[in-house]
């Protein structure tokens, strides 16, 4: 029989003492953010409306709605998406499927790691200096389009890596074994199986590309240009573009007398798109993990 | 018979070529980091190489990129500014950080630990402009009541957003640094009679340091290159702080706030690219040290 003496009572206070202390500062990193959050909506409401999202902005940008940058938003994730996708699947592919644990292999991660640390400005002087004026290509959606992905590729490269490792090599041995060749069972097998995870990090990129300013501030995106409202291709691929973020730090810094509804709403929807897009991610992350038959 | 051969090869080389791009793909990162280096270097390299005066960049808080008679590039301010908010932004993360790490790692309920990773998953993904539009929003006004402050964009500021900004990264990594400890440290633990809190605290911590450290370090490097929230948050004042109610400008503030008025290819516009290198470089040496941190572990 255990019988509680005095020590024991003691330790279990403290533990209980130190339980307490760490959930609170748990809590105090995440409810604040979360009353943010519900502030931001909060001053926002008066604003948003479907009209808020399909107008452009007018009056010097003090009115209106954001469909110009919205549209460059979706513009500039969407290329990026198109430039990082086939490299980004097919640098993981390597370093899951071929690569051998060697000194090459490790620089090669190395390099990964480092291209995620690399400041998001540094990647703007980058792009202004490589694309818009060393390749000629100007200012423009394209320009920033590739800065994006450049950025955005480490996030795509470690997610399919993941998806990639979570095969069962017996899958892999099994197709080998009936005479298949390396790229054909990855093709008929390896891909098909991490399509899902593959995915995952493909919508983790959308959100990453679409919340980010500062590489596009000098390779693409500019402060006002007025588009025909409604017209899903009104951009050009050389064409400079407006885009959320840009817009929004365009009136709540550079831009007097802006009503202040206006900001606010256009944090919430560029919140709102990021956070939708991670929460799919998510969802679809758990929805794998459930139905994985192995 | 010949017509297999035939399809055979045209099989064969099909996949050489495409083993070729994956190969291609799989070392571009190696490029694209020397070609950052590369493209950031080419553009400041030839005032680097003409007039820079390296002392005064280091040494001097004048930082007079357009005046018409005396132009003066000391960066010493700035990077007093990246150092201060970088500072503050740790002394407030590291603890929360390896806080909440912990308790998600140890003590709560296999349920509770899902939904607090998704929240920090979710938090990790709040653009950097919406950072900075909190910080110039709802933390302006909150330091001004709180500490009757003149202004509210200034170090304390963009240390609480930054501190914000890199708490994911520092929960994320030093949780997994604590999971990556062997079960059977744990059950030796228990096995002797060790409370939780002594588990952790005596035997996971410095079981998991490496990892740890690696966790503070690219959290470290987060907060030095971020750029949007900075700008946006800590006012613009190009000297050295007094103290943490004091407006200040970082390094990657400059570079945003400068580039777009420097004409291409001048003395400023290099100088800005010089910054470039200086942050590339810190950012560089930042994140090989926590690499190494980690493969430490690893070896063992």
């Amino acid at each position: 029989m255990f019988i509680r003496t005095h020590l024991t009572r003691r330790k279990k206070r403290h533990e209980l003492y130190v339980k307490y202390v760490l959930l609170l500062m748990t809590l105090l990193i995440i409810l604040p953010l979360i009353l943010i959050v519900f502030y931001l909506i909060y001053q926002a409401a008066p604003i948003l409306s479907l009209d808020f999202l399909l107008k452009n902005p007018i009056r010097g940008m003090r009115d209106g709605g954001i469909w110009a940058p919205l549209l460059g938003t979706i513009y500039l994730v969407l290329i990026s998406l198109l430039i990082a996708t086939p490299i980004g699947v097919f640098a993981a592919v390597y370093l899951n499927e071929y690569a051998r644990e060697s000194w090459f292999t490790r620089v090669i991660n190395l390099a990964v790691v480092n291209l995620a640390g690399v400041p998001s400005i540094v990647h703007a002087l980058f792009g202004l200096g490589a694309f818009v004026l060393f390749a000629g290509i100007g200012r423009s959606i394209l320009a920033a389009s590739m800065t994006l992905a450049i950025m955005t590729l480490p996030v795509l490269i470690a997610s399919t890596k993941e998806a990639l490792a979570a095969v069962p090599l017996a899958f892999r041995q099994a197709c080998w074994n009936v005479g298949a060749t390396r790229w054909q069972t990855i093709r008929e097998v390896v891909l098909p199986n991490s399509i899902s995870g593959i995915l995952t990090g493909i919508i983790l990129q959308v959100s990453r590309a679409a919340g980010e300013t500062a590489p596009i501030m000098f390779t693409g995106a500019v402060f006002y240009k007025a588009i025909q409202e409604g017209d899903l291709l009104a951009y050009g691929l050389l064409d400079q573009c407006m885009a959320l973020s840009m817009h929004l730090f365009t009136i709540s810094t550079q831009v007097p007398d802006v009503p202040a509804a206006l900001p606010y709403g256009t944090a919430v929807v560029l919140l709102g798109v990021v956070l939708l897009v991670n929460a799919l991610a998510i969802v679809l992350r758990i929805k794998i993990r459930s139905r994985k038959k192995w | 018979m010949k017509m297999r051969g035939m399809f055979h090869s045209r099989e064969l080389l099909k996949e050489w070529l495409i083993e070729k791009l994956i190969w291609i793909c799989g070392i571009s990162a190696i490029f694209f980091v020397f070609g950052i280096f590369f493209f950031v270097f080419r553009e400041g390299a030839d005032y680097l190489l003409r007039g820079f005066h390296i002392r005064e960049f280091f040494t001097s808080i004048e930082w007079y990129p357009t005046s018409r008679t005396q132009v003066r590039y000391g960066a010493l301010a700035l990077i007093t500014g990246t150092f201060s908010v970088t500072l503050l932004a740790m002394f407030i993360a590291v603890p929360f950080g390896l806080g909440t790490a912990i308790f998600i790692s140890e003590f709560c309920s296999p349920r509770a630990r899902e939904a607090l990773k998704i929240i920090i998953e979710l938090l990790a993904a709040i653009p950097s402009v919406v950072w900075g539009f909190i910080g110039l929003t709802v933390m302006n006004s909150l330091i001004i009541h709180l500490f009757n402050a003149p202004l509210g964009l200034n170090v304390l500021n963009g240390g609480i957003i930054l501190a914000l900004m890199s708490v994911p990264i520092i929960v994320s990594i030093g949780e997994d640094a604590l999971k990556a400890v062997p079960e059977s440290y744990r059950e030796a633990a228990t096995a002797l009679g060790c409370t939780r809190w002594q588990m952790t605290f005596r035997v996971l911590l410095p079981a998991a340091r490496n990892g740890l450290l690696a966790a503070v370090l690219l959290g470290v490097g987060r907060a030095a290159g971020e750029t949007m929230a900075v700008l946006m948050a800590t006012g613009h004042s190009i000297r050295i702080p007094g103290g943490v109610l004091e407006p200040v400008r970082t390094l990657t503030a400059t570079i945003a706030a400068e580039l777009g008025e420097a004409p291409v290819h001048s003395d400023h516009y290099q100088v800005l690219f010089i910054i470039g290198i200086l942050l590339f470089s810190i950012t560089f040496i930042v994140n090989l040290t926590a690499d190494l941190v980690v493969r430490g572990i690893r070896k063992k």
